[in-house]
């Protein structure tokens, strides 16, 4: 299977969109079949993730699809889904079962409202009401305590590379016009003076807000020679939970995970390269704890040695050790629930990045953080094969 | 002149109560009454948290429940297990309430299941993982919560 295109709408800072949600999914599915030299009415598949209010039959109705063969949407996870609605548009294609499936997200949180502001109130049951009477309400306030934790158990390593996740990501935005933060930059300064949000976690150690969607088409490898644009291949994807995980009331056993135990295990069994092959990493950040966590699962670096191995300048591009959210990602570009991080593992392979890196045949892309079940992707560029 | 303590810890905007089918409803009663009642497995003689039809461990249905047995003071032991400060209001009704400590508190005497709180009291500056804290019951009028306190010599 290759992805054979990929669009985008304009990213906005979250409330600045001047159309809808679903009008932005539209602009970026339309660029995403133009990118692939198809009519949108060859669609014949839609995946998405963490339950997108933008369902499939609307979507047919207004693409023109005349036979809509797959509806497949990731259940529980949130962002953790994005790599697996790629995962599952493969899957739909490596079957049969469909020929051109759209993966996509798409958010205009000024529309429909933001995860990092609580709503509610009033009376909770459940899990809920093991953690929302203490004022536990929001994600970052969920993760911090298992980042906390992850940086005990490996002796209070983290902070130095999460900063440098963070800054990293803010110097690739400063070359990417598309970025939120673009003409924005970030200083070393500016981050360590930012006011804490969550201890330890600082306001440049969360995710944007906003308004955009993006989309990518899966479509069958003997489609590749025939493409306007260069296609990537998946090389390996991989998807779910360990056992335990995401246990009621924070009781998963190992806690201190960013969900990735098994998932790395199964991609890298997969993917017939291994974590040294890798050129340029996307890598979903809620929080950037969480990514330097991610980084570790996925084998790029030892724990221990995070603050020494992930700094600001292996992490940027073009020539630090592994490239990073060349974009800007969910931080800088924009949040869109991590899909623009799959678009730049493309862009990347395709070498139309504004932070290319040379001689790019490989990308990672993870999905989640800290939530579960979360999900991974190996892209390559047919040479990788 | 010192501002009066406020009745709670953090303002009562999010009220717990017993699940609808009254799978926990034993959790909420025991702190009504200053008990840490959690889910016990007889099958396999273990602490489950949270709640659950089954044993995770063993998959026997309807564990039973138990409470969770004290120290020689009367307490129940807990060891934070992880700790974070929450200094941004993300409702209106915290602003008057941050800083704020969350703490995940390990049970030794019950299979070292977890639950989340409150520490009261806390001190500035970074807490210790693995300090020793003992349970407080904060009574609200349908419900009560079960906050920390470190322990003297903690």
């Amino acid at each position: 299977m290759v992805i054979g295109g990929i669009g985008e709408s304009t990213y906005y800072r979250h409330g600045k969109s001047p159309d809808p949600e679903f009008v932005l999914l539209l602009q970026a599915v339309r660029a995403a079949c133009t990118d692939a030299g198809v009519e949108t009415a060859d669609i014949d598949g839609f995946c998405s993730y963490g339950n997108d209010r933008n369902g499939p039959i609307r979507l047919a109705n207004c693409l023109g699809v005349r036979d809509l063969r797959v509806s497949l949407m990731q259940w529980e996870g949130g962002g953790g889904g994005m790599a697996a609605s790629i995962q599952n548009a493969a899957m739909a294609v490596a079957t049969g079962h469909a020929q051109c499936v759209v993966a996509f997200r798409a958010l205009a949180q000024g529309q429909f409202g933001r995860f990092g502001l609580a709503r509610g109130g009033g009376q909770v049951s459940g899990a809920a009401g093991y953690q929302q009477p203490y004022g536990v309400l929001t994600p970052g306030q969920m993760y911090g305590l298992k980042f906390v934790r992850w940086m005990h158990e490996h002796g209070g390593v983290g902070l130095g590379a999460q900063r440098a996740v963070a800054l990293a990501s803010y110097a690739h935005a400063q070359n990417n016009p598309r970025a939120t933060m673009y003409g924005r930059p970030l200083t070393p300064e500016t981050y360590d003076a930012a006011r804490l949000i969550v201890e330890p976690w600082r306001l440049y150690d969360f995710c944007q807000e906003n308004d955009g969607a993006a989309a990518v088409i899966v479509m069958p490898a003997d489609r590749a020679p025939d493409l306007p644009n260069p296609a990537i291949t998946v090389l390996a994807a991989a998807q779910g939970a360990y056992h335990s995980a995401g246990r009621l009331g924070f009781n998963e056993s190992p806690y201190a995970s960013a969900g990735f135990l098994t998932v790395a295990r199964r991609l890298w069994a997969d993917a017939r390269v291994g974590p040294s092959d890798v050129d340029v990493v996307q890598s979903y950040e809620n929080f950037t704890g969480g990514v330097v966590m991610s980084l570790v699962e996925h084998g790029l670096c030892d724990p221990e040695a995070v603050d020494e191995t992930l700094t600001l300048e292996n992490l940027s591009a073009p020539h630090g050790r592994i490239p990073l959210n060349t974009s800007g990602g969910n931080l800088a570009e924009a949040y869109i629930h991590g899909f623009n991080l799959a678009i730049e593992g493309v862009r990347q392979l395709r070498g139309t990045s504004t932070n290319q890196v040379p001689d790019c045949n490989v990308a990672l892309v993870t999905a989640g953080p800290l939530t579960t079940p979360v999900s991974s992707l190996v892209l390559g560029t047919m040479e990788s094969l | 002149m010192t501002a009066a303590r406020p009745p709670f810890l953090l303002p009562e905007r999010v009220q717990p109560i017993a699940q609808s089918d009254g799978l926990d409803e034993p959790f909420w009663s025991g702190l009504r009454t200053e008990r840490i009642v959690l889910q016990y497995c007889l099958a396999c003689s273990a602490y489950q948290w949270g709640p659950e039809y089954v044993c995770y461990a063993c998959g026997t249905d309807d564990p039973a429940w138990a409470e969770v047995p004290t120290a020689s003071d009367g307490t129940c032991r807990g060891i934070i297990y992880s700790w974070e400060r929450v200094w941004h209001p993300v409702d209106p009704s915290l602003i008057d309430a941050v800083p704020y400590v969350v703490v995940l508190v390990e049970l030794p005497d019950a299979d070292n299941v977890r639950l989340v709180g409150n520490l009261v009291d806390p001190p500035d500056g970074p807490l210790r993982i693995g300090a020793d804290v003992t349970p407080v019951f904060e009574h609200h009028e349908d419900h009560t919560l079960l906050l920390w306190r470190l322990r003297v010599g903690s």
